[in-house]
C-alpha cells in the first residue's frame, strides 16, 4: 500500500469531520431572528465599538520574513542530517560553511535591531 | 455458518484490503482518543488549579448520586456549546469565519496519525505498523503539517472583524512561527544520533534507558519542551489569549460548535506534542529496562485455556487444551498494545506538565517571549546541532 494513501484518507475524513462539527450548531442550535442591532456586533465589552481593525505593527511582517529565511535553513539542515552518516566529515565541513554564512546573516539581523520589540 | 472460510482466507490473502481495514481501525481508535482528550483535559484543568488554590472546582454535574468528581461537567459543556445559537459578527468575512476552525482541525488530526503509538505487530502474517500515516519522512511530515495549523488561527482572527481577535491571531501566528525554528532545530540532533527520520526507528533506537533522547541530547529536550508551550500558545506563553488585554484572543468572536472545534484542536495539538516529546525523548512505547523482544517472549509464553471450557460445554471431554499466546499469534499485537499504554502514560505526564506550568508560572511579556525565541533558543539550537554533529562524528567516523 502506498504510504501516502492513509494521508489522503485521513485528510478527507478530517475535512468531513470539521465541516460536520462546524455546521452542527447551524442545524441543531436555535435560530432566532432578533431585531436588536447590537446582537451581531463585534465584541467590545458592551460599549460602542472604538476603532477598527486596520493597523498592525510592521514587526509582525519582519518576523514572518525572518521566519521564512531560518525555516528554510532548518529544512536544509534536515537534508544534511538524514545523509549525515554517508557524507561523513565532508558534510560537516560543508554544513559549517553554510552555518557560518547563516550566522553572519543572523548577527546582522540582530545588530540592525530587527528582533527588537519595544 | 454464514461465513465462508475460503472467502475469509481470500480476503486475508489480499494485503491491500487487510492494510486498508487496519488503517481504518487504527484511525477510528486514534480519532476516538483525540475526541476524548479535550473533555478530560478541561476537567483536569479545572480540578487541578482548584486543588492548588484550595477550592473545590466543578464537582456537581452527574447522574443522581453519581458525581464522578465533576467529570461530566466537560460533557455538559460540550452539549451546551453545540446547542448554542450560531452568531457571525457583523462585517465578518462569512466564508473564512466558517472555515477557519476546519482549517485548524485538519492538520491536528493529520499529525495525530503520524505518531507511532506502538511497535509494528505481526498479524495474519502481515507486518502492521501502529502509526497510521507511516511515511519514511516522519519528522518532516509532522513539522510541515503542524505548521499549517497557523492558517486556521490567522484566518480566524482576520475574518472575525474584531480588533482583539486580529491582535490575538497576529501574536499567536508570530509566536508560533518564531518557535517553529527552534522546534525544528531541537529535533535535528535526534536525527543525527539515531540516524533516521522514521519516528518508530527512533523509538527502537531508545531501547535502553541510557539511549533515551533526554540522556543523549538533553539540550534538545529543553528547547523542545519550551517550544511545546509556545507552539500551543499555553501559559507562560499564552500572550495570544491574555485575557486581561485581548478578551480571548483569536477566538473572541467564536461561539457554539465552532468554539468547541477550536478548543478541541488546541487540546489535540497539546496531546500530540506530548506524544511526540515522549516518543523522541522518553523512549516512546518502550518500557525502561524491558526490551520489546523480552516483553514479546514473556507474553508469548502465557497460556490461556480457551478451548477446554467450550469443549466441556459440548461434552466432548477433550484433554485439557491450552494455547500459548504465541501459538495463537497475537503476542506481538498484545505487546504493541502494552506499548501504547506506556506511551500514553508518558504523554499523560506531559499533559499534566501543561497544567502544572500554567498554574505555576506568570505570563511572559511579548518582547521577552520573542527575544527568548530568537536571541536565545535559536543560537543555542544551532550550537547544539553543531556540537552534537561533531561528537557523533568523532564517535562514529573513523
Amino acid at each position: 500500500m502506498n504510504p501516502y494513501l492513509p494521508v489522503l484518507i485521513v485528510l478527507v475524513f478530517a475535512i468531513i469531520f470539521g465541516c460536520i462539527m462546524s455546521g452542527l450548531s447551524h442545524f441543531i442550535g436555535p435560530r432566532k431572528r432578533t431585531l436588536s442591532p447590537v446582537k451581531d456586533e463585534p465584541y467590545e465589552c458592551g460599549v460602542p465599538m472604538v476603532g477598527e481593525r486596520d493597523k498592525m505593527s510592521v514587526k509582525f511582517y519582519l518576523t514572518a520574513i525572518l521566519f521564512i529565511l531560518f525555516d528554510i535553513e532548518t529544512i536544509f539542515l534536515y537534508l544534511w542530517a538524514t545523509t549525515f552518516r554517508e557524507l561523513g566529515w565532508f558534510g560537516i565541513v560543508e554544513v559549517t560553511i553554510f552555518l557560518v554564512i547563516l550566522v553572519a546573516g543572523y548577527v546582522y539581523v540582530v545588530k540592525r535591531g530587527a528582533l527588537e520589540w519595544d | 455458518m454464514g461465513l465462508d472460510l475460503q472467502q475469509i482466507q481470500a480476503f486475508l490473502d489480499n494485503e491491500f484490503a487487510v492494510q486498508l481495514i487496519a488503517t481504518a481501525i487504527k484511525f477510528a481508535v486514534v480519532f476516538a482518543i483525540c475526541i476524548q482528550v479535550p473533555p478530560i483535559m478541561i476537567w483536569v484543568e479545572r480540578r487541578a488549579p482548584a486543588l492548588m488554590q484550595r477550592r473545590k472546582g466543578p464537582n456537581r454535574v452527574g447522574f443522581f448520586k453519581l458525581r464522578l468528581w465533576g467529570l461530566l461537567q466537560s460533557a455538559a459543556d460540550a452539549v451546551k456549546l453545540i446547542l448554542k445559537e450560531e452568531i457571525v459578527p457583523r462585517g465578518a468575512n462569512k466564508i473564512f469565519f466558517q472555515i477557519a476552525p476546519i482549517f485548524g482541525v485538519i492538520p491536528a488530526l493529520l499529525i495525530a496519525c503520524a505518531i507511532p503509538y506502538g511497535n509494528d505487530f505481526q498479524l495474519f502474517g502481515y507486518n502492521i505498523p501502529l502509526s497510521i500515516v507511516n511515511v519514511d519522512v516522519g519528522f518532516l511530515f509532522i513539522l510541515a503539517v503542524s505548521s499549517l495549523g497557523i492558517y486556521g488561527i490567522t484566518i480566524a482572527g482576520w475574518a472575525s472583524n474584531n480588533k482583539y481577535s486580529l491582535l490575538g491571531s497576529l501574536r499567536a501566528s508570530a509566536q508560533m512561527i518564531s518557535y517553529e525554528i527552534p522546534l525544528g532545530m531541537s529535533l535535528i540532533p535526534i536525527v543525527l544520533i539515531y540516524g533516521t527520520l522514521d519516528l518508530n526507528q527512533i523509538v527502537i533506537g531508545q531501547s535502553n534507558l541510557w539511549n533515551w533522547g533526554i540522556i543523549t541530547s538533553p539540550i534538545s529536550f529543553m528547547i523542545f519542551f519550551v517550544c511545546m508551550f509556545a507552539e500551543t500558545n499555553r501559559a507562560p506563553f499564552d500572550l495570544a489569549e491574555s485575557e486581561a488585554e485581548l478578551v480571548a484572543g483569536f477566538h473572541t468572536e467564536y461561539g457554539s460548535a465552532k468554539f468547541a472545534l477550536i478548543f478541541l484542536t488546541e487540546y489535540v495539538v497539546m496531546f500530540i506534542l506530548s506524544c511526540l516529546a515522549s516518543t523522541v525523548f522518553f523512549g516512546g512505547w518502550q518500557i525502561p529496562f524491558v526490551p520489546h523482544d523480552t516483553l514479546m517472549q514473556l507474553i508469548g509464553g502465557l497460556h490461556i485455556p480457551v478451548l477446554p471450557y467450550l469443549l466441556d460445554l459440548v461434552g466432548w471431554g477433550a484433554p485439557f487444551l491450552s494455547l500459548s499466546l504465541q501459538e495463537m499469534g497475537v503476542h506481538s499485537l498484545i505487546a504493541s498494545l502494552i506499548g501504547v499504554a506506556v506511551l500514553f502514560i508518558k504523554a499523560g505526564f506531559f499533559m499534566w506538565m501543561y497544567v502544572w506550568v500554567r498554574w505555576t508560572l506568570p505570563r511572559f511579556r511579548y518582547d521577552q517571549l520573542m527575544s527568548l525565541g530568537w536571541k536565545f533558543m535559536l543560537p543555542v539550537g544551532l550550537a547544539n546541532i553543531f556540537v552534537t554533529a561533531i561528537i557523533v562524528a568523532i564517535l562514529n567516523f573513523k
